[in-house]
């Protein structure tokens, strides 16, 4: 038995249990994913099927301010405007914001933490205390500050920013996670045999942390799109593109609410939001994939009709059990 | 002298109850302590040996569930009545765990709870279980520790700080503290290096003579057993393969898997001989064969084998009285036709 | 090493921190394209010449002496409380505005947020303790107010229960006309006023603690001691208490401390849709107004503010994990 056969065993275990959690997720985590699904979906052709221009204003009075109604299926704006269309437009800049922030941000937070926890001693301590100090200044007091000072606050500026802060939660997560596999056997076996380190890093530690980039990654999209929003709310935004924050803005500052229009600020809101608990479900099934104890406990074990608490003493029950498949011969 | 064993467990089963069915894990298992008596329970990783203890104290979190059997505890202190284990109540139960059955637990560094001292790790049970006045139950306490020989200064300390042996030896201190009847010890010396590994087992052997508990002994390492137990029970896929006195498994094993394990570690003394261990791996509880489960690894199968009924009778021509086996075929001391069944030692 | 130890190396790294956001907090105006001073000097016409000469000392558009000198004068201003002069107020000083905001800000926040936090970590234990329960079952519908945006919520609860129903009020942090002050009619107003901004925050982040802590003491009651608790025969409340709950709480200490960040921007949000009295209504303000001043020293405050209220939950954590005194971080 060579060394190398433990290493690519731990590998192959890792996979396969992975692939076998997979089919096993939980219902929440399957809404979870269809959410995400269809807002992708919607973020692709909205632009397409929007029937009007978000911009386009009218002020004849019977459009302004406006109950949904067939001609406007969501109303319109203090301005005339149709709401359906500024949602179907404003869905795509948002998420692409939060994608390639999220994408940025995780591509930073890999490189940092796989580096830190690999690398150790120096380098460890320094990418650390970087990572710490952006964790720990407030996010977005800073990011009114940055932004505020920028002439142009546009998309591109809004990303490089938002990644610039959005990547040391998952750095030290990464990190820890690396640290642990470190010290694991088939790490050091496959160092022993003399693999390079980047073959080690690639092949050995990388898959055995895929779940763990998965879910920050969502994790970091999620951040993107409530902050990306919640600055836009503000009124720290490009004006000339349409995005969820945005009309959020304008209804607020038409006085949507006092005027109860509802229609104006529920739906870029409720997508937000919507979109926002997709996210938060499908972290959840990726952990459940990641952390099998998790996933079993979502089974919610039944005996004899009721839920057992972990405290309860071992459960009797006599009457006659299930059988295995392969049935065993009666016992005299 | 008969005398009533003061741990019964009959025909008891436990099994993992899942969407595909169950597993049983513990299939039909009977044994016995008797009081003061070292009983070592043998068998490779997933035999089921810890869940049989555990079980047996159900103490197994669902989905494990007891399909059938009993487990009955006559201890002195209930003066001649017994207890039904698996009938008592949630409040029983507490009354009964500790102060009558202790455990051992086999990592001491996961089974001590990292937040508390040592000093108070210790009292909760005392206090939990007998009414004591705070300064008795304190020096108590401190006691215990001497009986382990620990420094007392030590019950001051949290287990992260302490050794890997004198963790151990907090835990075995902590399992007598309210002087249990019944000590299970799950592998209490599997993760210690061999040295340490001596001495706490000199310990556990002194402290039993003093104090007369009963234990019963897990461990995958049958060599530990042979100078340790009374009697050896040894488990296979769920279920007994073989019971007998230690010098009976030790010179004359009657069961295919008992001899294998003989013959998977070297002796100090006797000849040199080849290991030759066993072939094959674990079986997979989810699909077992019909008959033995031992048939796939075994260098004496038969046909017949697949007809077997797994119940432990006497074995034919032994010396010990209470030597049962579930293998109807093979004698002891006989050799596998591969000639690499022969078991016994030069005796010291 | 010591806790004493402990807590000195986690100053030394807030006092690193607070280094850093003072620095980028000098810099920011420095490196961002466009003259800042400009652009406040035509939206305010009216601002006499000693106030452009005094911002452009301050934003160092004047370049008298180097970089190192601003950056010195700066850092000795800091230390003297002396923030700058606010542009819209002028002329206010921008610490005393920050003095006379801060502590409404404070006061609901922190409640708020003790209060999420103890509600979010007991009901969390209970879920874990009670696998299957109803408790268990209601975690899908929470889920959902975590992806909700704080001030969405806000929004709703104000359509809801003080445009709709008129149970509280509107918006505001007293009723206009009050004097303020420490007499009961103000505290009471004060107090009516603060409920639903206070529910906001509570019912947005308990969600978040509630999950958290029912994952970690979901693995927690896995544990093996928590299992030898249970073999010891001991009480149900002793097992969830000091065994289980004990140690599932330390992660969720460790990342109290780091989601103060966020906390501090839900309730500016918040702050804006209730026109809520605090330091992030002023900031909005002070945003929309270009009240450079303004701006930065309130994030200086509040990053200072946070590194403190950092400090403290790491001491605590130090008294609550033994192990972190023994010089092993788990962070």
């Amino acid at each position: 038995m060579t060394v190398a056969l433990p290493v690519r065993g731990a590998r192959a275990r890792g996979a396969t249990r992975r692939a076998a959690g997979a089919r096993r997720l939980s219902t929440k985590a399957r809404i979870g994913a269809l959410i995400c699904a269809l807002f992708v979906v919607a973020a692709i052709v909205g632009p397409m099927v929007a029937p009007y221009d978000p911009s386009a204003q009218s002020f004849a009075p019977v459009d302004i301010l406006h109950a949904p109604s067939m001609a406007h299926l969501l109303g319109t704006t203090a301005r005339g405007e149709d709401v359906l269309s500024q949602v179907l437009v404003g869905l795509r800049a948002t998420l692409v914001l939060g994608l390639l922030t999220g994408l940025i941000a995780t591509v930073l937070a890999v490189v940092v933490g796989i580096s830190a926890g690999f690398l150790g001693g120096f380098w460890d301590e320094l990418l650390s205390l970087l990572s710490n100090v952006f964790l720990v200044l407030p996010a977005l007091p800073l990011l009114v500050v940055l932004i505020g000072y920028l002439p142009q606050r546009g998309q591109t500026s809004t990303i490089l920013v938002l990644s610039l802060l959005g990547w040391p939660w998952g750095a030290r997560v990464i990190r820890a996670q690396t640290l642990t596999l470190r010290g694991r056997d088939f790490v050091a076996a496959s160092r022993e045999t003399g693999e390079r380190t980047w073959r080690v890093i690639f092949f050995e530690i990388l898959p055995n942390e895929v779940s763990l980039i998965a879910a920050s990654f969502v994790s970091t999209v999620l951040y993107a799109i409530g902050t990306s929003v919640a600055l836009a709310f503000i009124g720290l935004t490009n004006f000339s593109q349409w995005s969820l924050g945005l009309i959020l803005y304008w209804a607020q500052n038409g006085n949507a609410l006092q005027l109860n229009a509802w229609w104006w600020f529920a739906p870029a809101g409720l997508c937000v939001a919507l979109l926002g608990t997709g996210l938060v479900l499908l972290n959840f099934g990726i952990d459940e994939i990641g952390n099998p104890r998790l996933r079993e406990a979502a089974g919610r074990v039944r005996i004899e009709g009721r839920a057992w608490r972990p405290a309860d003493p071992t459960p009797v029950v006599r009457s006659g059990s299930t059988r295995s498949p392969a049935a065993r011969p009666e016992a005299r | 002298m008969p005398v009533e064993p003061v741990l019964e467990i009959s025909e008891l089963s436990v099994a993992y109850r899942g969407a595909a069915g169950d597993v049983r894990a513990v299939e039909r298992v009977s044994l016995s302590l008797r009081p003061g008596e070292v009983v070592g329970l043998a068998g490779e990783s997933g035999s089921g040996k810890s869940t049989l203890a555990y079980g047996a104290c159900r103490l197994l979190r669902p989905p494990a569930v007891i399909t059938g059997g009993s487990v009955t505890y006559r201890g002195r202190r209930l003066a001649g009545r017994s207890v039904e284990v698996l009938e008592r109540t949630p409040p029983e139960l507490r009354e009964l765990r500790w102060r009558e059955i202790a455990i051992v637990f086999q990592s001491a560094m996961n089974a001590l709870n990292p937040v508390l001292r040592v000093r108070d790790q210790l009292l909760d049970v005392v206090e939990a279980h007998l009414s004591l006045t705070k300064l008795d139950a304190r020096e108590r306490v401190a006691s215990l520790l001497d009986l382990v020989a620990i420094p007392r200064d030590r019950l001051r300390s949290y287990p992260h700080e302490l050794s890997g042996g004198m963790r151990q030896r907090v835990m075995i201190a902590m399992a007598l503290a309210v002087d249990p009847e019944v000590v299970i010890m799950d592998e209490p010396t599997t993760a210690l290096d061999v040295v340490v590994q001596r001495e706490i087992l000199g310990q556990i052997v002194e402290l039993k003579q003093r104090l007369g508990f009963a234990v019963l002994f897990i461990t995958h390492d049958l060599s530990l057993l042979l100078e340790l137990a009374d009697r050896i029970a040894v488990m296979y896929a769920g279920q007994l393969v073989e019971v007998a006195s230690a010098h009976a498994v030790h010179h004359g094993p009657a069961h295919p898997y008992t001899k294998g394990l003989l013959n998977s570690f070297p002796s100090l003394r006797g000849p040199r001989r080849e290991l030759a261990g066993i072939p094959g791996s674990p079986p997979d509880l989810r699909s077992l064969p019909a008959g033995c489960p031992f048939v796939p690894r075994c260098g004496f199968a038969t046909d017949e084998c697949t007809k077997v009924d797994m119940v432990l009778r006497a074995v034919p021509g032994a010396r010990d009285p209470g030597h049962v086996s579930a293998c109807p075929f093979v004698a002891p001391g006989a050799q596998a036709p591969d000639g690499k069944g022969t078991v016994s030692e030069v005796a010291s | 090493m010591s806790a004493v130890a402990f807590v000195v190396r986690r100053l030394v790294f807030y006092v690193v921190a607070g280094w850093a956001a003072l620095t980028v907090n000098f810099f920011i105006p420095r490196l961002m394209p466009g003259n800042p001073v400009e652009t406040m000097m035509a939206k305010f016409p009216e601002l006499q010449p000693q106030a452009q000469r005094a911002l452009e000392a301050e934003f160092g558009a004047r370049h008298d002496g180097s970089l190192i000198h601003q950056y010195g004068q700066y850092v000795v201003d800091v230390f003297h409380g002396n923030l700058g002069v606010s542009v819209i107020e002028y002329p206010a000083k921008v610490s005393s505005i920050i003095g006379a905001t801060l502590p409404w800000t404070l006061t609901l926040v922190g409640v708020a947020t003790i209060v999420s936090f103890a509600l979010g970590t007991g009901l969390g234990i209970l879920a874990a303790w009670r696998r299957g329960g109803w408790l268990d079952r209601v975690l899908p519908a929470l889920t959902f107010l975590q992806g909700i945006p704080y001030f969405f919520l806000a929004l709703l609860v104000v359509d809801a229960f003080a445009v709709h129903l008129g149970w509280f009020p509107i918006q505001q942090g007293y009723s206009p006309g009050l004097v303020p002050g420490w007499h009961w009619p103000f505290v009471q107003s004060a107090l009516y006023h603060s409920v639903l901004p206070a529910l906001t925050i509570v019912v947005t982040s308990m969600a978040g603690w509630m999950l958290q802590m029912r994952n970690v003491m979901i693995t927690t009651i896995g544990e093996d001691y928590v299992l030898a608790a249970q073999a010891k025969g001991l009480s149900s409340r002793r097992v969830v208490t000091t065994y289980a709950a004990r140690n599932a709480i330390l992660p969720n200490l460790s990342g109290f401390a780091l989601s103060l960040g966020f906390v501090i921007s839900g309730a500016l949000l918040m702050e804006i849709v209730f026109s809520y009295p605090g330091i992030g209504l002023t900031l909005y303000n002070a945003v929309t107004s270009d009240d450079y001043p303004l701006m930065q020293g309130i994030f200086l405050i509040i990053a200072l503010a946070v590194l403190l209220a950092n400090l403290v939950a790491d001491a605590v954590y130090v008294l609550a994990d033994p192990r972190a005194r023994a010089g092993r971080s788990e962070t």
